[in-house]
């Protein structure tokens, strides 16, 4: 281990805020890219369902027609 | 020799398989990645020049690597786009390009912020960051190109187009840049010294190149899922896939 | 007898565009009256001494002439889809990759050609040493039709897009950075009476290369519009 202590790893010789500064940023770019992933999958949920209704009403209307 | 892939020709195939790999992919990421950056930041050595800023290169080139290799990945599903005309091909592309932009943005970020403590300053004209920023307007190029189109499907069609044409030019465009650094070396130290990297300090490198890759993938299979999932939402498939969740 | 046809229909595509563009003259004429306000605001910006505006000066005209032709591009394609020609010109036997290339020409002789002959005044208002002038001009006519060839796929690729001018601008930027390295480091060296051959021979080569690829690119944006 290169590190003495917990406080070391942490000032990581005085550099400590450029590397948990880039860990930290990467870190929030990745998960934004993640996050966009699982809205968008709710709003495809969202319009699945708007589709389901819209051809559910659209089915309704042709069997009240052709009656 | 290629007849196993075509029943993945049919969307829904393909959703299946990417569906099946992803927890995989998924487990392979955190673990790589945890054990690769735990090992790079904990106990690989400090550097005898830079100290323990260099745990910085954990991240940058990992992230730089696979942002090309992105680009030459979806510039590939392109060219299976327009030669094939295979639609999950055309959707696999505005499902990479974002992962592919955010890996540029990591190495750019990561590559300004490691330059402060090296150079002085937040920002040089380098040859490998300016690079990654040309490579990021290639990306920025082809996802507005992507979203100008109404109609999806073409959208991809242009996107793939343009990121075919963008991978011709990238080599290009490296090596002129390249090129150009040494043209005009500033008053700060424009090139990286690379001696060779010591095996203690290679090892969780290479982890953590492993664990970009899985990342990439998994980004890139969830992303595709939802591609696939939008440009199929008419289908009965698709619409039960969306309801389980 | 095919050949000859195709000699003649791309010679129609050309002369059509040139008998179009000279009955509009002021869409051929605009870009470059641009590209001489742009060059001018340059010493206004940095001030009038002529060593800082030497130094500059390949990058300024260079720049200036990226601008300069991104601005005609959306019009390249848009009035002949719009009304029906492209469409015409898709369904010739000719393949479309080869005629495209004849409005590319165009193009080029109402953008680039003009550039490289108004290059020594460029160069006289930014004091680039007379040495480099004839390099600066090379550069722009070796130049200058890839240019062309890669605004055309810009075009060709968002024609469906409404407002598409920053959308081009945005996709060709990138592509234009190694014509633009070369380009400008010629200049530069034959200003100080440095060999250029080795930037010029590169720079031809990648015009070449573009200009060999791009009928492709250009041909399957145009075909994916259309339809």
């Amino acid at each position: 281990m290169p590190f003495d202590s917990f406080q070391d790893f942490i000032i990581m010789g005085g550099y400590g805020l450029y590397v948990w500064l880039s860990f930290f940023l990467s870190f929030v770019v990745i998960a934004l890219v993640a996050l966009e992933t699982a809205i968008a999958r709710k709003s495809l949920r969202k319009k699945s369902q708007q589709l389901q209704n819209r051809q559910q009403r659209l089915a309704k209307r042709q069997r009240s027609v052709s009656q | 020799m290629w007849r196993w892939l075509h029943p993945y020709a049919k969307p829904e195939a393909t959703y299946r398989l990417v569906e099946k790999l992803l927890p995989w992919f998924a487990a392979l990421t955190f673990i790589s990645l945890a054990v690769g950056v735990a090992w790079g930041l904990a106990f690989a050595p400090a550097d005898y020049q830079q100290g323990d800023s260099y745990r910085i290169i954990f991240l940058h080139v990992p992230a730089a690597i696979f942002s090309m290799g992105a680009y030459a990945g979806m510039a590939i599903m392109g060219g299976i786009a327009l030669i094939w005309q295979i639609k999950t091909a055309e959707w696999s592309i505005p499902a990479i390009a974002p992962v592919g932009a955010a890996l540029t943005v990591v190495a750019l970020l990561t590559g300004a912020i490691w330059g402060k403590p090296m150079w002085g300053t937040w920002w040089v004209w380098d040859a490998r960051l300016t690079s990654e920023l040309i490579l990021l307007f290639l990306y920025i190029g082809v996802m507005a190109l992507y979203f100008a189109f109404d109609d999806a499907r073409t959208g991809a069609k242009a996107a793939a187009i343009l990121s075919l044409v963008g991978v011709i030019n990238l080599p290009i465009i490296h090596y002129s840049v390249e090129w150009w650094n040494t043209l005009h070396q500033g008053a700060t130290i424009t090139k990286f010294e690379r001696p060779s990297i010591a095996t203690s300090m290679l090892i969780p490198l290479l982890i953590c190149l492993a664990g970009f890759l899985f990342l990439t993938i998994s980004l890139v299979m969830m992303r595709l899922k939802n591609e696939i999932l939008r440009h199929e939402l008419g289908r009965p498939w698709a619409q039960q896939e969306l309801e389980k969740n | 007898m095919i050949n000859a046809s195709m000699r003649q229909v791309w010679l129609a595509v050309l002369k059509r565009d040139l008998r179009i563009a000279a009955r509009r003259r002021s869409d051929a004429l605009n870009p470059l009256l641009f590209l001489l306000m742009v060059v001018t605001l340059f010493p206004l910006g940095v001030g009038p001494g002529p060593d800082i505006l030497a130094r500059i000066a390949p990058g300024i005209i260079w720049v200036a002439a990226l601008l300069a032709s991104l601005l005609g591009l959306e019009r390249l394609f848009k009035d002949d889809f719009q009304d029906g020609t492209l469409e015409q010109l898709c369904l010739l036997p000719q393949p479309l990759a080869f005629t495209t290339t004849a409005k590319v020409m165009a193009h080029w002789l109402l953008t680039g050609l003009p550039l490289v002959i108004l290059s020594p005044l460029l160069a006289l208002l930014l004091s680039l040493p007379m040495q480099g002038w004839w390099a600066l001009a090379l550069s722009l006519l070796l130049g200058t039709p890839a240019l062309s060839a890669l605004g055309a796929i810009g075009a060709a690729l968002t024609l469906q897009v409404q407002r598409g001018s920053s959308l081009i601008s945005l996709i060709l930027i990138p592509l234009f950075i190694p014509l633009l390295i070369f380009a400008t480091a010629a200049v530069e060296n034959a200003s100080m009476g440095l060999a250029v051959h080795g930037q010029l021979a590169i720079l031809a080569a990648i015009s070449v290369l573009t200009i060999t690829l791009s009928p492709l690119a250009i041909a399957a944006g145009i075909k994916m519009s259309v339809n």
